[in-house]
């Protein structure tokens, strides 16, 4: 799960991470108000999306009166920035933050990641902060320093500090750098993100180092017991189906393309996707019944499918294991009573159950084309809705 | 044989009560699984399916000699039935729950260094010796003995390949699901090595999908030591970046973990990669006759 920057500056912030003061704000007004509380000379008024890229798209802006404020604040509340992280289409900002400027003396970046190689929590740190960190990874791998973590002592402070050296911190900050690392790992493994960067983390000329921007995503799998974070949610900031899917436990993901897939499975799930591009096809959807699915959950899914109007056909495609093909073929049924079908169905079957499934389908008088493998399935689709 | 189980490995079923379990317990029974006894606190002395439950592992192990556990507890509560296994000393646990929090996964792999137990998953469809036993989820009607080692990060998919394997007559010694989360306990390597040792398994499927280097580092492993020919797919090459395919561990993150370079790497290491799921039997097929294995490897 995603949030915000001033949401993720919030929870930092408590667990002793030095963030600067500020205040989120949903109207002129609010950001108005909230500058007049900070009472700082230079204010920086920042667009709130789940996206990277704001300052290049204009959603970040330095005022140094309350009337600038004002007017950065009309012109970024209600604008859609498009960013290389928002697809063509871009974003509208509905939220600010509203915070105190700084005299920034220099830029870094910090990381927190799940390494997969070694099974660890690692800490990453560069002194090219500000950039995208791939970027740095791609032309000077040199000038990223990683730390692997022990979940069992966390992050030791020569650990920290080796970093804060390594990043050439100076000297006399390089005790308030080891304090903002321990920090950082503390609100990653007792929050279970799944990301934090920091970027820029910066040094102040007075004296501070602070995070200037906090991305940080949570592990989905975990916020069952982080019920503050779940509070954190935007709903705005989610796709109208992924949202309706998620309420079902379906893993569903919106595509570009005119064929609605659903598939039991995630492997299959995406190669069903892969596949019917290689027929010339294009999906509109990646769809996740998952193995334990009730011909309810089907039936939402299929409804799911049906609700985006690029859908010209639907596949199917179920090889059960956990899951029976009968309640696959339940739950189509149902749904094409409860809401009409009037494109292209094929239909893949395999796997437990298989021919109740197909007994299923064949009595409910549905026009369904059946499939006998899953290339057989993405040849008739495509050729169907093309 | 077979690799990690075989017709005589006992079993125990961890969270034996929960319908999912009771289900599976069935279906492996009904497949020959010696599966002797299952564990749920609070419900020792009752039975499931007519296997004994315990209250704890150790008394499950203790009462039946078990030494191999399969998981279908709840995610909360999953890494803790890990390093209960762990902690009995059992050679294999097969994790079959999916959604456990990465982080609990993090502090179970440290738990387990230097341990003897094995990890399976979690997150996974388990483990198959072809007609002897199953220890998992799969519907075992697809499978058939013979020759061809399975490994892969998704079950689904490795029942496609199965199918497509049975469907052309050539049977399976042992499928292994490693699981589709970004910490698990076995990986491709781990399999494919003993695969290389099983004198049942004559060529080998791995599938994997995007996210991670796995299949890259198992790749170059391939290259150095495999001696029988491996064959590969890799799944989500349309999958978008920044977008996790279901899997947890199915994610293009960075540029990293892109279908492109995991075939591009597998195919430079000599592995023949099956342009689309629907041929990976035919791939395999194809490659068995090119080493002159195909008449030993067809089972019927």
């Amino acid at each position: 799960m995603n949030i915000h920057e001033y949401q993720g500056k919030e929870l930092l912030r408590a667990f002793g991470v030095k963030v600067p003061n500020g205040y989120v704000a949903f109207t002129v007004d609010e950001a108005v108000e909230a500058a007049e509380k900070l009472g700082t000379n230079v204010t920086v008024v920042k667009a709130q999306i789940h996206a990277g890229g704001r300052g290049k798209a204009g959603g970040v802006k330095v005022a140094k009166s309350l009337d600038e404020v004002r007017t950065y604040a009309n012109e970024i509340l209600g604008k859609t920035l498009v960013t290389h992280q928002t697809g063509p289409a871009g974003k509208e900002v509905k939220r600010l933050l509203i915070e105190e400027g700084c005299d920034i003396q220099k830029e870094y970046y910090v990381g927190v990641v799940l390494d997969r190689t070694t099974s660890r929590v690692v800490m990453m740190a560069s002194e090219e902060g500000g950039t995208e960190i791939e970027e740095v990874a791609e032309k000077t791998p040199e000038k990223i320093f990683k730390e692997v973590i022990d979940p069992v002592i966390g992050l030791s402070p020569y650990q920290a500090r080796r970093l804060a050296f390594n990043i050439n911190i100076p000297n006399e900050l390089i005790n308030k750098a080891v304090q903002f690392m321990t920090s950082l790992y503390q609100a990653f493994v007792e929050k279970d993100c799944s990301i934090a960067e920091i970027n820029p983390l910066v040094t102040t000329g007075d004296g501070e180092v602070l995070a200037l921007d906090a991305k940080l995503n949570f592990d989905d799998n975990a916020l069952y017991r982080h019920k503050d974070i779940l509070e954190f949610r935007d709903l705005e900031e989610e796709d109208e189906k992924e949202i309706e899917a998620s309420k079902y436990d379906l893993s569903y993901i919106s595509l570009d393309g005119n064929i609605g897939c659903m598939v039991n499975g995630a492997g299959l799930a995406m190669s069903t996707m892969d596949i019917i591009k290689h027929y010339g096809g294009d999906p509109a959807n990646f769809l996740d019944v998952g193995g334990g699915a009730t011909a309810e959950k089907v039936t939402e899914a299929f409804k799911i499918i049906l609700s985006d109007a690029n859908v010209k056909g639907i596949f199917v495609n179920i090889f059960g294991g956990i899951m029976k093909c009968d309640v696959i073929a339940e739950g189509v049924v149902e749904a094409t009573k409860q809401v009409g079908l009037e494109i292209p169905l094929v239909v893949r079957l395999e796997g437990t159950n298989v021919d109740l499934g197909k007994e299923i389908l064949k009595e409910s008088g549905l026009n369904i084309t059946a499939a006998d493998s899953m290339a057989d399935g993405a040849e008739k689709i495509v050729s169907l809705v093309n | 044989m077979g690799v990690y189980i075989n017709k005589d490995t006992k079993v125990i079923v961890q969270g034996i009560t929960g319908s999912t379990a009771t289900f599976h317990t069935k279906q492996m029974l009904e497949y020959g699984t010696k599966i002797v006894g299952g564990v749920t606190p609070k419900k020792g002395g009752t039975e499931v399916e007519g296997v004994p439950v315990f209250n704890t592992l150790q008394e499950a192990v203790d009462a039946t000699n078990a030494t191999v556990s399969v998981i279908y507890v709840p995610a909360p509560f999953a890494a803790d039935a890990i390093i209960e296994a762990v902690d009995a000393d059992l050679d294999l646990v097969i994790c079959i729950t999916e959604h456990i929090p990465v982080l609990d996964m993090v502090k179970v792999k440290r738990y387990m260094e230097g341990k003897k137990t094995r990890l399976i998953g979690p997150n996974c469809p388990g483990v198959i010796t072809a007609d002897e036993t199953k220890v998992g989820i799969m519907p075992g009607y697809i499978h058939k003995k013979g020759h061809i080692g399975v490994v892969s990060r998704s079950g689904t998919l490795t029942y496609e390949a199965v199918h497509q394997l049975t469907q052309a007559g050539f049977g399976q010694s042992s499928a292994v699901g490693i699981g589709g989360d970004p910490v698990n306990g076995t990986n491709f390597i781990d399999v494919l090595k003993a695969f290389n040792e099983d004198d049942q398994t004559e060529a080998v499927i791995m599938i994997g999908e995007i996210g991670g280097t796995a299949e890259e580092e198992a790749a170059e492993w391939v290259k150095a030591n495999m001696n029988k020919p491996v064959v590969g797919f890799i799944g989500g090459a349309t999958a978008p970046p920044g977008k996790r395919m279901g899997h947890a561990g199915a994610i293009i993150s960075g540029g990293k973990g892109t279908a492109a370079e995991k075939i591009r790497v597998m195919e430079a290491c000599g592995i023949a990669v099956a342009e689309t799921p629907a041929v990976m039997g035919e791939t395999m097929i194809r490659v068995l006759e090119e080493k002159g294995l195909a008449e030993k490897c067809k089972t019927h």
